[in-house]
């Protein structure tokens, strides 16, 4: 919070449920990802959040920071039980992770927003419905 | 002495019409001479032979050979051009320059029958002009060969990654032809676009065409898979022939979770099954 800058521009992370919306509209520096990967931890584990959507269509440019980054973020949400996926990744993106060698293996992707909420929706359905059913 | 230097002009002025008739005879004495047609061969040799008296009369005959862009020059591009889409070869293109030789040197041996000295200097002339006239049309016959080359290679590259919507949400991507780093990136960014541009959770990789799979083609493999799971969406690879599958094994490339299937065939069923639908064979009818 001493960093005015920092604190200005804040990915904002959007309970829905018991999921949890990431939507990256911004460019990613360094810094964003980082605070990011701090908040979203911190959220999951408040709010008990069972599945996280990451929303990165607008993200044009990636560095293998950044990249690296993401992935964490994904298997970070995962180890704290939350159904990671990773949507609306661009070509120019998919091909940049690809050929930094970052495949993000273990995070779930998909198309867009919409396929990533059910694809959500159907791993939970499949194995986690008594475990959620009674705090709701 | 200022009439001896501008020799080779004058008598390119004076003698136009005898050279053209001379080196007509000599050019159709040639080898293929039935490989072009006979007035399209004489109205080139028409041209080259009046574009060059007239280079001569305004400039230095010396200058013709260097300076670019002279309509000379044009005229001679614009003919190697056109001999390397008909199939000539650089020789015979050549040729039709420096058969000009023959009759020049006639009439020069001709008109300085009592002149050693100027026979010796004005040889020297035409022969370095005709020369450089030579060799600049080999230069712009391989050139528009190396266009023709840049060309097919581009079509090729084109024709041969063409993205095919099989089903709603199923793509199929027969690829044909060696896999290299350029044309995966090609083949890579036209699948993405296409599954962004029809929504396919499935694409089906087709490698029938595909002639070997060495450890780099499967890494390029690999990685147009990664970048499509990336996207979110899943790739099959199909038409695995039997070698390819033994090479695959022992080169001991690695294909990790890829589902791989024989037939193009049994990947659409894969397929289909994935999205929640079914082929059912119906009662045959009749």
């Amino acid at each position: 919070m001493a960093d005015d800058k920092a604190a200005g521009d804040r990915i904002p992370i959007l309970k829905m449920g018991e999921f949890l919306l990431v939507t990256i509209q911004v460019e990613m520096h360094d810094h964003l990802v980082m605070t990011l990967q701090d908040e979203l931890t911190h959220s999951i584990v408040k709010h008990r959040a069972r599945g996280v959507l990451i929303d990165i269509s607008a993200l044009e440019i990636v560095d293998s920071f950044i990249g690296r980054a993401l992935g964490d973020i994904a298997s970070m949400a995962r180890i704290l039980d939350a159904e990671t996926v990773v949507v609306g990744m661009r070509p120019a993106v998919a091909i940049t992770l690809v050929e930094l060698g970052l495949s993000l293996p273990g995070v779930r992707t998909a198309l867009n927003a919409e396929r990533g909420m059910a694809l959500i929706r159907q791993s939970l359905g499949a194995s986690g419905r008594q475990v959620g059913g009674g705090s709701s | 002495m200022a009439e001896l230097n501008t020799g080779l002009a004058s008598i390119l002025r004076r003698h136009e019409t005898r050279l053209l008739a001379d080196w007509m005879s000599e050019l159709t004495k040639g080898g293929r001479s039935g490989a072009i047609d006979k007035a399209e061969l004489e109205e080139q040799a028409r041209t080259f032979v009046r574009l060059l008296t007239e280079a001569a009369q305004t400039d230095a005959l010396e200058d013709v050979g260097r300076s670019a862009g002279g309509p000379l020059r044009e005229m001679l591009a614009t003919l190697s051009a056109s001999r390397a889409r008909q199939g000539f070869t650089p020789t015979e293109t050549a040729t039709f320059v420096f058969s000009f030789k023959q009759p020049l040197f006639a009439l020069l041996r001709e008109t300085y029958k009592q002149d050693a000295e100027g026979l010796a200097r004005e040889s020297w002339v035409a022969t370095t002009l005709l020369d450089k006239l030579g060799l600049f049309t080999v230069e712009a016959f391989q050139k528009s060969r190396e266009g023709v080359i840049m060309r097919q290679q581009r079509d090729l590259l084109e024709l041969s990654t063409p993205v095919v919507a099989l089903w709603e949400g199923i793509l199929a991507l027969p690829l044909i032809g060696t896999l290299d780093s350029e044309r995966t990136q090609v083949v890579m960014e036209s699948l993405l676009d296409r599954i962004v541009e029809t929504g396919a959770s499935i694409a089906i990789i087709d490698i029938t065409g595909v002639p070997t799979v060495d450890t780099l083609v499967a890494q390029h493999l690999l990685k147009t898979i990664g970048a499509a799971r990336l996207m979110g969406a899943e790739c099959i690879i199909s038409g695995i022939r039997p070698q390819i599958a033994q090479t695959i094994v022992h080169l001991g490339v690695e294909l990790g979770d890829v589902v791989t299937k024989a037939t193009l065939a049994s990947a659409l069923v894969v397929a289909l099954e994935r999205l929640g639908a079914s082929i059912v064979h119906s009662a045959p009818r009749g």
